[in-house]
């Protein structure tokens, strides 16, 4: 019996251990969204989160896209050459960028520096006792912690979401102008042309999502960092992974919500 | 009077508290003192509710801790942690002046920072120190300024968890003679947890010892240098032998 029952309990372990993860992490994020509606409210954290993850996240944001819709506009032409199909080149850039690539590699490059960094502070503040410290004080870890940064990151994302799409459509006309021999008025006015007000709203939803994912993962793993340097960095590196597998799950459940026909 | 009894608390096997009973009256410093490791800590974090206990009671004047209003509660009390546990964000003034910009008891913020200021001075830290953040400070200025906050509130009651670790005998008793000072100004309830002997003999009005998860003895400071107890007698003069396991 044992020997039946053993294989089953390897996998049924770690199922309930990532159910009941799933679990923890959405009664979590209940709370967190809870508190948002409730007062006390603290301003200053949330200017302060709004600067740290909107603001400072720019140069890596703008960078990742430049080159990306560079890449995106050498790859279209060189795809679209085998069907005579180069003319396509600053639709399709438009289009990906601003539905997918903007908003999915702009969501990764913040988790990768903000659901880091939040993860990082936050665990840190616990293994020193911050926490502790902020209950003994009447204040509320989730209130006074997690909400200006889930909320900062959820309204931040998509404007950087908005000037990397900008950034992104800039790179495919450098590259399209200058190595591929697009007219720049033509190439702009296909842009243009092609591109639906949905299409760009579409990516602005999502990065909201990845936004409030990042956030939230970093402030859970934080909040449920183990003891010492090795758990601060257990918690840091389970708040990058899974604000990135996330991210890429919701990506999918989304287009299919907005553009499955 | 704070209350405990039969309190228990277990993390995974391991069980840590086995069942406290202790009266701590209103306006006594009490020390409770044991090995490290023996869950004085955790005793602590589970009257302010830090910590959920799994049995028996803790009251406060009369009322369980478990379902008391928890900001009323809270706002009685200021603590002291063993690292400081200063927020890094803030600045000196902002920390101790922390409970002060918030919630009920929230001031002018210009009035916050004299409170501040007035108890940094209280600490003997100048007021210079109060725009500087955590990081720039030694660790006993820290360990003074976590003081100067756990008491920018007035409390009335103030727990200390081990006061003078990781500090110089000199500063250790500098932090010993401010924590009895201020608690017989403000008559405070105190409640220090330390394994540093100086402290105990500076601080406390009575003492506990806590092993293996129970209260092993309580009596006032000259009770426990003639206690035959031979787990308070093997602790208070540090013997490697005795009731107590060495290697635990």
């Amino acid at each position: 019996m044992t020997a039946l029952t053993a294989p089953l309990a390897a996998i049924g372990r770690p199922v309930l251990a990532a159910l009941a993860l799933i679990g923890r992490i959405a009664l979590f994020a209940a709370r967190v969204v809870g508190h948002m509606v409730r007062p006390p409210f603290y301003p200053r954290e949330f200017l302060q989160a709004l600067l740290q993850i909107g603001w400072f996240s720019l140069p890596v944001v703008g960078l990742t896209a430049v080159f990306t819709g560079g890449a995106l506009a050498l790859q279209i032409y060189s795809g679209g050459a085998r069907f005579n199909a180069e003319a396509v080149v600053p639709s399709i850039v438009a289009i990906g960028m601003v539905r997918e690539l903007g908003p999915v590699l702009g969501g990764l490059m913040v988790a990768a520096r903000v659901a880091s960094s939040i993860a990082a502070e936050i665990g840190t503040m616990k293994v020193t006792e911050q926490i502790d410290a902020l209950v003994t004080l009447s204040t509320d870890p989730i209130k006074y912690l997690a909400v200006p940064r889930v909320l900062a990151a959820t309204l931040a994302v998509p404007v950087l979401v908005a000037v990397g799409d900008a950034i992104g459509i800039a790179g495919g006309w450098l590259v399209g102008v200058n190595r591929l021999g697009f007219n720049s008025t033509v190439y702009l006015q296909n842009t243009v042309d092609f591109l639906e007000s949905w299409d760009v709203v579409s990516g602005l939803w999502k990065g909201a999502a990845f936004g409030f994912i990042v956030a939230l993962m970093g402030c859970y793993h934080g909040m449920n960092s183990g003891r010492g340097a090795q758990g601060v960095g257990a918690a840091t590196k389970a708040a990058v992974v899974g604000a990135s597998v996330l991210i890429l799950a919701t990506n999918y459940l989304l287009t299919e919500v907005f553009f499955s026909a | 009077m704070i209350t405990l009894t039969g309190v228990t608390k277990t993390f995974g096997k391991n069980r840590v508290l086995r069942g406290v009973d202790l009266t701590i009256p209103s306006g006594q410093s009490m020390v409770i003192i044991g090995g490290s490791g023996t869950g004085k800590s955790v005793l602590l974090k589970c009257i302010l509710g830090l910590v959920r206990h799994d049995g028996g009671t803790i009251t406060l004047d009369g009322q369980d801790v478990t379902t008391a209003d928890r900001d009323a509660f809270l706002a009685r009390f200021g603590m002291l942690f063993q690292g400081g546990a200063l927020f890094d964000s803030l600045r000196v003034w902002e920390n101790v002046a922390f409970r002060l910009m918030r919630g009920a008891l929230k001031r002018p913020k210009q009035e916050a920072r004299e409170i501040a200021i007035e108890k940094l001075r209280r600490v003997g830290l100048r007021p210079e120190v109060a725009d500087q953040f955590p990081a720039e400070l030694s660790g006993g200025m820290q360990k003074r300024v976590g003081l100067a906050r756990a008491i920018a509130a007035e409390p009335e009651i103030i727990f200390f968890d081990e006061p003078t670790t990781g500090l110089d005998p000199i500063m250790a008793g500098v932090i010993n003679d401010l924590i009895r000072e201020i608690v017989t100004e403000m008559g405070a309830t105190a409640m220090t947890i330390t394994h540093d002997m100086s402290s105990v003999r500076a601080i406390a009005d009575r003492v506990a010892m806590l092993h293996d998860g129970v209260i092993q003895w309580t009596g006032t400071v000259g009770e426990m240098d003639a206690t035959p107890d031979p787990y308070v007698q093997q602790f208070i003069h540090g013997r490697a032998t005795g009731p107590i396991a060495a290697v635990r």
